[in-house]
């Protein structure tokens, strides 16, 4: 009997208190992360201008696809989607620049704490400070490279008036932090790798890019990992170099998919919250390609561990 | 909420200036509103007059930040209406009338005379034949040139009564000459390109047909709108290079320092003018120049108007304040203020401002019509996609056939045939 009646209790409170530890964490993740992805889902079907009427009613309009079809046919949607592909693509170049600088400055000289802090110092400091400091290096008229290539050239080029350079210049901004993140997560992988493997390589006659690739990278592979993951979500999410920079300009050659999304559903001449929503989408579903790539790469070693 | 705390102290003081007044007895009116320091000032001496006369009403104002306000209208319209609200004239408003949210006031234009005192505001107050908005301030759009960058240029400085348009296209040449651009602006925030082709397509169509283009009526792809590109183009060679990535206010440093020597902009760029160290003596005004002969001259003046909410507690009262901010007497102190012009025709402007004067000169002569500006004048998305044009067409001209094509679909997109 009292076994009987000790075995479900026994197994009920195993099975509640993970349960009700969780609790608070799935209400928070429930109430701002889910909850909003299934309104924005729900939204992107109407065409709603953000306004209730004088009695609180909604007085948005079910327009079902409209909205998709009508991204499928936006010149601007489409820019937006180049420019995110230029961004995903040239952001990458942080990890071979930052693994670079990481290994130059993984030495032991004086006051190389100095040196390490400065080549750091972007990322400290804000995306909108990073992007006023490069708009302003930038200006044509009296920005530093303005004048650098009128005194080169004779013609000074004005990177953030130009619609063709307009998204490298503002990618170069981005990558300037980004390297510098990049690198201090490679700075403290280095600090793990085993120095009797080092040894052991250097021993069998291994040197320079074959000690490089087949010694030290794979001991580096976890904050690799770490590093393409922030860096393809600080590419996806890029919104305030372009917001601070350019807004999107000239004409538009700089959106991208996050500001695009802004510009619609709350810019001085958007509120389009359901076209807006409907950019939200197709970008969250776009980071659910990396992200559940990420999430299973993880599991997969969780396992394997 | 320090705005907010300004104005309830200010107001306190203003109750405790009128010694008669029984705080408890009192009417409230509140008042939702976006003022920057000096209009807010002018704000509150206003209140405080009105106050003097209807010692029985008391109007509260909150102040909100002006970029925060755009948002918060939208918002507070619903949740939690004030009784008068700030906004813009034209389709500017016509959301909110649309919604429900922004109460019919004709009776208050009816009962006051306002049809004659505020002539030149009827139509951008007006939809579907009632009117929304009690206008109280604009001001005028026009040329503004730095008489030394005509001098060191050898151009003759223009008079009052403007150029020709063949001239001005002439003086570019030599500005061009002298290595000065003939026309600066500043357009990293679109809304500057929008004032050059508002004035290059009034000049060339006329009102009516600027009107109707910026309401979707008529084609991109019509000869009209071909005559105005072909304005366009001959004054994009003159335009400072890379306008696409200076701000209004960096363009206007360009004028102030003489490397430009024209600028089509609003009268409140004036004081960044004067900041810069330009005076009376060397800082012009002209009216933008007739381009197609006969045509009448409209101008732009973009008018700033308060509202009565539907969800007011307190409308009644709230129409006498608004008849009182109508009126000439309270118009000419506010602007007088502010240094803007009222709308009302009885109401005053300072003479000593020679920009004021020729302003009001400008407006009052303007028998064309007053346009309020192309991204009030037309449905907001409509407005983004045109001014993406204009800007693109001052940038690459070869483009034209391309930019007309883009908005020649967003306007069959916009307003379906």
């Amino acid at each position: 009997m009292a076994e009987a009646a000790s075995t479900p209790r026994r197994w009920t409170q195993r099975s509640v208190a993970p349960w009700l530890f969780l609790a608070p964490g799935l209400l928070m993740f429930g109430v701002y992360v889910l909850w909003p992805i299934v309104e924005s889902v729900t939204l992107s079907f109407y065409d709603w201008d953000g306004l209730y009427n004088k009695d609180g009613e909604f007085t948005g309009r079910f327009v079902g696809m409209g909205n998709y079809s009508e991204l499928m046919t936006d010149p601007a949607f489409e820019t937006s989607l180049w420019n995110n592909l230029k961004w995903l693509v040239l952001y990458m170049l942080a990890l071979p620049i930052g693994l670079f600088i990481a290994i130059f400055l993984n030495q032991t000289v004086r006051g190389i704490r100095l040196y390490k802090s400065l080549f750091f110092f972007p990322f400290v400091i804000s995306q909108v400070v990073v992007g006023l400091i490069f708009a302003w290096f930038y200006a044509p008229n009296f920005g530093l490279l303005y004048l650098l290539t009128e005194n080169a050239f004779g013609q000074g080029t004005a990177i953030l008036a130009d619609p063709d350079l307009v998204t490298y210049g503002i990618i170069a901004a981005g990558l300037w932090p980004q390297i510098a993140y990049v690198m201090i997560l490679y700075l403290t992988g280095l600090n793990n790798v085993a120095p009797d493997q080092i040894e052991a390589a250097r021993l069998d006659g291994a040197k320079g890019w074959r000690m490089l690739w087949y010694v030290v990278l794979p001991q580096l592979r976890p904050a690799t990992f770490i590093a393409v993951i922030v860096t393809v979500i600080g590419a996806l999410r890029s919104f305030d170099l372009v917001s601070i920079m350019t807004n999107g300009g000239p004409f538009g050659s700089s959106r991208v998919l996050s500001y695009y999304m802004f510009e619609m559903a709350l810019g001085e001449y958007g509120f389009r919250m359901g076209y807006g929503a409907a950019i939200a989408v197709v970008l969250f579903l776009i980071m659910m390609v990396f992200i559940s790539g990420f999430i299973w790469k993880m599991w997969r070693d969780e396992k394997e561990r | 909420m320090v705005h907010k705390l300004t104005g309830a102290v200010a107001l306190g003081a203003a109750l405790m200036l009128s010694t008669s007044a029984f705080a408890q007895d009192k009417r409230v009116v509140t008042w939702n509103a976006d003022y920057d320091p000096i209009p807010l000032a002018a704000a509150e001496a206003l209140i405080a007059d009105f106050e003097a006369a209807n010692p029985e009403i008391d109007v509260v104002l909150t102040n909100f930040d002006h970029e925060a306000y755009k948002n918060a209208i939208r918002n507070f319209l619903t949740a939690d209406p004030p009784d008068l609200a700030n906004w813009y004239a034209a389709n500017r408003m016509r959301p909110f009338v649309e919604a429900g949210l922004f109460a019919d006031i004709s009776d208050v234009w009816a009962n006051n005379g306002l049809m004659d005192s505020l002539a030149s505001s009827v139509l951008s107050s007006t939809i579907d034949g009632k009117q929304y908005a009690v206008p109280y301030t604009y001001y005028q759009w026009g040329i503004y040139y730095n008489r030394d960058a005509y001098k060191a240029a050898g151009v003759d400085v223009p008079g009052p009564e403007g150029v020709t348009w063949d001239q001005f296209l002439a003086n570019c040449e030599k500005f061009k000459a002298a290595n000065i651009d003939c026309v600066t602006t500043g357009s990293s925030a679109l809304w500057p390109v929008a004032g050059i082709f508002d004035y290059v397509s009034m000049r060339t169509n006329g009102y009516q047909f600027h009107s109707d283009l910026a309401a979707g009526k008529v084609s991109w792809t019509s000869p009209e709108v071909a005559a105005v590109f072909d304005n366009l183009g001959k004054l994009q060679p003159y335009v400072t290079a890379n306008h696409a990535a200076i701000d209004w206010q960096d363009a206007a440093a360009l004028l102030v320092q003489g490397k430009a020597a024209n600028y089509v902009m609003g009268n409140f760029a004036v004081g960044v003018f004067k900041e810069g160290g330009m005076t009376n003596d060397n800082l012009g005004f002209m009216v933008f120049p007739e381009i197609t002969a006969g045509i009448a001259r409209a101008e732009e003046a973009p008018t700033d108007t308060i509202h009565l909410t539907s969800g007011a507690k307190n409308p009644e009262d709230a129409k006498t304040f608004l008849a009182y901010v109508a009126s000439a007497e309270a118009q000419s102190k506010w602007n007088a203020a502010v240094g803007q012009l009222p709308t009302n025709k009885n109401a005053t402007v300072d003479p000593a401002d020679p920009f004021l004067t020729a302003g009001f000169q400008a407006l009052s002569t303007a028998t064309g019509g007053i346009a309020q500006f192309w991204d009030r004048d037309a449905d907001a998305e409509y407005a983004k996609v045109g001014m993406e044009g204009f800007q693109q067409f001052l940038v690459q001209p070869e483009q034209r056939d391309a930019i007309l094509e883009r908005l020649e679909a967003a306007r069959t997109r916009l307003y379906p045939q």
